[in-house]
């Protein structure tokens, strides 16, 4: 029962740290929090779903098409939206994205309409059991994707020069455009990525979620979750966040109650943000005057 | 001479709203948005405290004023507390919440603080709906409309003029707090946190006295919503009433007491006109928003100071060829 319960937890966990591994990604190279990553990843799934349904794509070209787009429309938001405002002050950041978190949240709702919709899972299948637990074969693909994307991501960061240039523009705006370094650009490629990263969770949720406007919501708060839990800026940390957040949400949900599954999360990100709000893996942060 | 006019224009605006019962002939559709209003400017100003004056995000208010809702309706129907108690104790429970709320605030910065806060507005309403044998849980609470001193405010034209009094008192109070010591304060731990521990102003606690001045004027509006509307559930207080809100400040002005009232009037007519069509009223509320921080950052009453410096600028050189 419980080593049932934590598996299963660790599936879920995996989607949450998909959706939380765009958003620090985000927070890493620019400093903001998009509120509205959820949204756009929402529409994404949307995009995927026009193109499995009304142009005939196979899953797998739905899926890499609305990737593309899910890029594009990161980089666009980027550069309309969230480029005048780089030196405008923290709160008028974050009440940009909360703004475009309402207008992709209500145009979506105008174009698809609010009845959820069902979506193919990534990989079908009979469900196999590994000594007493059991996983269908879309939970196991999940928990690799995720592996794999966090690899990648890691990589990416770590040993070529625009994960090097990320790092840095994040670190010092100033001196990284001394050194040469397209700001402009690399923020912009980060919030392409991002946004594809949030698009590839959008896709694989929504079996589950079913497809609607409001699909994101409890992914995307349960990313901050995991975000807040791995310490926001460490991406190692993150992804052990969001493994940890949905074995205990499992645990919760299995042993005190299914209605304070989510009454739990918020409160959760509340006391991490309170007691150690640089996570539970995170490093000291140091506070820029 | 500008003094005198500007006293005039507030003057002015506070006659029109209390002649405004007889412009629309004392009917209820118009009576009740009036009330609405009211609600929301409360509601805008105790958001202005914190995030224009202090320069802290809340993206939870929903979530105080569904505490100071739910205190008032629980105080009066079930404890028998008379309507004039339960206001204030409201405000206060709620302005106790908002200290605990405001202690991580003390350490957190811009968005880790904004995550906090929207987990807090999410947690409230859900905690309402699984406490169910206090607070009715889906199917709600019916509040009664208030009695002051054995004087029922039972028609919508009687609320009004409560409301309409309550929301000037309030704007008086919030109008002096931040005119003083406080409010001066609060501006200085906006601009630079750094430079105001610098001065000498106790920032820790600075921070935690918004989010308790906040969470008190927004329990005080839910407390009032509550008997107003006579009705209340965990889904009227969602994640976009507090987008509302901040809508609200922003668009109207932030820092800037007309602001706020501007902003609340404007957008208070927005859910009635596209009810039913819930994307609309996102859209709406969330366009307006995005351009006004990209294009105008201090919001629509920037426009009517700015007007104002061009006229008196304009004068002022119109006097000077005369002389």
């Amino acid at each position: 029962m419980l080593s049932q319960q934590i598996v299963s937890g660790l599936a879920a966990g995996s989607l949450y740290a998909l959706a939380a591994l765009g958003l620090v990604l985000i927070y890493k190279a620019t400093d903001v929090v998009n509120f509205a990553q959820g949204e756009m990843a929402m529409i994404s799934t949307f995009i995927c779903y026009t193109f499995l349904n009304m142009a005939g794509f196979s899953y797998w070209y739905a899926f890499l098409a609305s990737l593309v787009f899910a890029a594009l429309f990161g980089m666009a938001v980027q550069r309309v939206f969230m480029r005048p405002i780089q030196k405008a002050p923290v709160l008028n950041q974050i009440i940009l994205t909360l703004g475009l978190y309402m207008v992709f949240r209500g145009v979506a709702g105008l174009i698809w309409g609010y009845n959820p919709i069902r979506f193919p899972v990534a990989v079908s299948g009979e469900p196999v059991k590994f000594g007493g637990v059991t996983l269908t074969p879309n939970q196991l693909f999940i928990m690799g994707i995720t592996v794999l994307l966090m690899l990648l991501v890691f990589l990416l960061f770590r040993f070529t020069k625009t994960g090097l240039a990320m790092r840095a523009a994040a670190q010092n705006l100033v001196t990284s455009q001394l050194m040469g370094i397209r700001v402009g650009t690399i923020f912009a490629l980060t919030w392409g990525l991002s946004i594809a990263l949030a698009g590839v969770a959008g896709v694989l949720i929504a079996p589950t979620t079913y497809l609607s406007p409001n699909m994101m919501m409890e992914v995307l708060i349960k990313g901050f979750a995991a975000a807040v839990l791995g310490g926001f800026a460490s991406l190692p940390g993150v992804v052990a966040g969001g493994l940890l957040l949905g074995v205990l949400e499992n645990i919760v949900a299995g042993y005190i109650s299914t209605e304070l599954k989510n009454a739990f999360v918020f409160l959760l990100i509340i006391l991490i943000l309170y007691i150690r709000p640089t996570g539970l893996f995170g490093a000291k942060l140091v506070k820029k005057v | 001479m500008k003094l005198l006019k500007k006293v005039k224009l507030h003057h002015l605006f506070f006659a029109l709203l209390f002649i405004y019962p007889i412009i629309v002939h004392d009917q209820t559709y118009y009576l009740y948005s009036g009330g609405l209003i009211f609600i929301y400017i409360i509601m805008t100003l105790a958001l202005n405290i914190l995030t224009g004056y202090g320069g802290q995000i809340s993206i939870g208010q929903s979530a105080f004023m569904a505490i100071g809702a739910y205190t008032s309706t629980i105080c009066t129907l079930k404890l028998g507390i008379p309507f004039l108690i339960a206001v204030p104790l409201s405000g206060f429970l709620t302005a106790l919440i908002g200290f605990i709320i405001g202690l991580p605030a003390v350490k957190l910065s811009g968005h880790l603080l904004a995550v906090a806060t929207l987990g807090f507005g999410l947690a409230v309403p859900e905690l309402i709906l699984k406490w169910d044998d206090v607070t009715g849980g889906f199917t709600g609470l019916f509040p009664d409309k208030p009695v002051v001193f054995g004087f029922a405010f039972d028609s919508d034209f009687k609320i009004y003029f409560l409301l309409l009094i309550m929301t000037l008192i309030v704007t008086w109070m919030i109008n002096n707090l931040i005119k003083g010591r406080i409010g001066r304060a609060f501006v200085a731990i906006r601009e630079s946190e750094i430079s105001a521990a610098a001065a000498g102003i106790n920032v820790p606690l600075y921070k935690v006295l918004m989010f308790s001045i906040s969470g008190f004027y927004t329990g005080i509006a839910g407390s009032l919503y509550a008997h107003f509307v006579g009705f209340i559930s965990p889904f009227d207080f969602n994640l976009n009433v507090s987008l509302i809100l901040l809508a609200m400040v922003v668009i109207g002005g932030v820092a800037s007491i007309p602001g706020s009232y501007l902003g609340a009037i404007l957008l208070a007519m927005i859910p009635p006109l596209t009810s039913g069509l819930p994307g609309f009223m996102l859209i709406l509320t969330g366009v307006p928003l995005v351009l006004i921080i990209l294009f105008l950052p201090n919001g629509l009453i920037s426009l009517g100071k700015k007007w104002g410096a061009r006229q008196s600028a304009a004068n002022a050189t119109k006097r000077g060829e005369t002389a």
